[in-house]
């Protein structure tokens, strides 16, 4: 029997199948993948935390290693002895403030009300690390990462992410070469405090000058660079209180 | 009895060379350019594009008697952006880091020409084993450029294939780069892209002419 595919019932009715079917697909998909996803998410957390703070399992000098999943949850309540929420300029520990939607707490900030910002101290040999996220944009999509200060306000270590980035681009954000840039600088000068700047032609790709406030850009990634730029400048505002507090106990 | 008969083999081989989609029919253009600046994105592409391409032939060839035809496009559509969630999904839940390098292209196979093209010009009116090895062809005839591409992008804009240095360090100045050699910056921008898939044009029809299209 051959089908009239061409009368407007049969279209009609084709479209309410084909949409119910590919519908339930999806749903029974995205409920039964649901909970393995939020825990990779978690993981992946945890390790970006951990890589800023300078745990990581980095064998050269070229690529990123992170702790493997399997120990991640156990090095992490090992190592981060503090998770605050800095809310109203008062700190509260808060477990779990590492899964706090940064992107929603700014926007809360942005729009003139109280945000949630989530701040981690880390321990290790005896020396003390605060560890705090960021987040902003690139040239596609958002950028975030975290960024890791030691009492004096000196950069131990960086990571960056991003979710859409060009590759061999504005992606080279999360590679060695860049993230590394960051360690050694210092965000706070005589004069106040100075976020990093990612800028062209500073004469110092090998970023030896650790007291310029600068690291050399990407060749190709003006716009990526930038939204590093002023990623880091909007945390270190909004974070500013607490690093006084830092300073004053030092 | 050969695995494949002589037709089948030629729906496989005519799109690596003859009939490819890039250089011949100029079809999946846009991520050849925005992609291909590192060779292992390339790499990732092209067997992204493989799997939706070679399962959404099938399934459009399986569907084809009961499409409407006044909504097929928009059914092709469904059908593509369902396999790439699935695809998504799936990498998400079980291949997380992988999930991480594939993010953007995934987006991008469902606005990649080739896909639809060869939905409604292929599977639409052929079985789903030729439809599926008309899938394999072009994914591979659009892979093997996208490769090509991305090598020399890499190696001459960044010095590097998979990431891993070949030339030496361009900062450290050692090896070609001890000799006055500089990376091209100019090979790293998606404009690059297109002048390399030019010169393979224009490689591919000088050495076949019959390939010209007339003025």
């Amino acid at each position: 029997m051959a089908l009239n595919t061409d009368k407007n019932s049969y279209t009609v009715l084709f479209s309410v199948i084909m949409v119910s079917v590919v519908g339930a697909i999806l749903a029974y998909l995205a409920t039964g993948l649901k909970d393995k996803i939020t825990e990779n998410q978690r993981f992946e957390k945890q390790q970006n935390i951990l890589y800023a703070m300078g745990v990581h399992n980095n064998t050269d000098e070229s690529s990123v290693n992170f702790i493997p999943t399997t120990e991640v949850d156990q090095r992490f309540s090992e190592l981060i002895k503090g998770q605050y929420v800095i809310q109203d300029g008062e700190a509260t520990p808060q477990e779990d403030a590492f899964m706090i939607d940064l992107k929603k707490e700014l926007d809360l900030i942005k729009s003139g009300r109280d945000g949630k910002l989530p701040l981690f101290i880390g321990e290790q040999d005896g020396k003390t690390y605060y560890i705090f996220p960021m987040y902003g944009k690139g040239l596609w999509d958002a950028i975030w990462g975290y960024m890791s200060v030691d009492e004096t306000l000196t950069i131990t270590g960086v990571y960056f992410d991003h979710k859409g980035e060009t590759p061999g681009l504005g992606a080279n954000i999360k590679m060695r070469f860049f993230m590394d840039d960051f360690i050694g600088e210092s965000i706070v000068s005589e004069t106040g405090y100075t976020p990093i700047e990612v800028v062209k032609g500073n004469n110092d790709p090998l970023n030896s000058d650790k007291s310029d406030a600068q690291v050399d850009a990407l060749a190709g990634a003006t716009i990526t660079g930038n939204g590093v730029s002023a990623m880091i400048k909007e945390s270190i505002r909004l974070y500013e209180p607490y690093f006084d507090m830092v300073r004053s106990l030092n | 009895m050969p695995l494949l008969s002589k037709k089948e083999s030629k729906l496989i081989l005519d799109p690596l060379a003859d009939n490819n989609p890039i250089t011949i029919q100029v079809l999946g253009i846009c991520s050849a350019l925005a992609i291909t600046a590192e060779l292992k994105a390339s790499v990732v592409m092209a067997i992204s594009v493989l799997f939706v391409l070679a399962m959404g032939n099938v399934v459009i060839s399986l569907m084809r008697n009961i499409i409407p035809s006044k909504i097929r496009i928009i059914v092709q559509l469904v059908v593509v952006a369902t396999l790439v969630i699935v695809v998504d999904q799936t990498l998400k839940a079980f291949a997380y880091e992988l999930s991480k390098t594939l993010s953007v292209f995934v987006g991008l196979i469902i606005t990649n020409c080739i896909i639809m093209g060869r939905f409604e010009a292929f599977a639409l009116g052929n079985g789903p084993w030729r439809s599926f090895l008309d899938g394999i062809g072009n994914a591979l005839g659009y892979g093997v450029i996208l490769i090509i591409v991305g090598f020399f992008r890499e190696l001459l804009g960044s010095g590097t294939l998979f990431g891993i240095p070949v030339l030496g360090d361009p900062i450290a100045k050692t090896g070609l780069y001890a000799y006055g050699y500089e990376n091209n910056g100019f090979m790293i921008i998606p404009p690059a892209a297109l002048i390399v898939v030019g010169i393979l044009i224009w490689i591919q029809r000088a050495k076949n002419p019959s390939l010209v299209e007339e003025a």
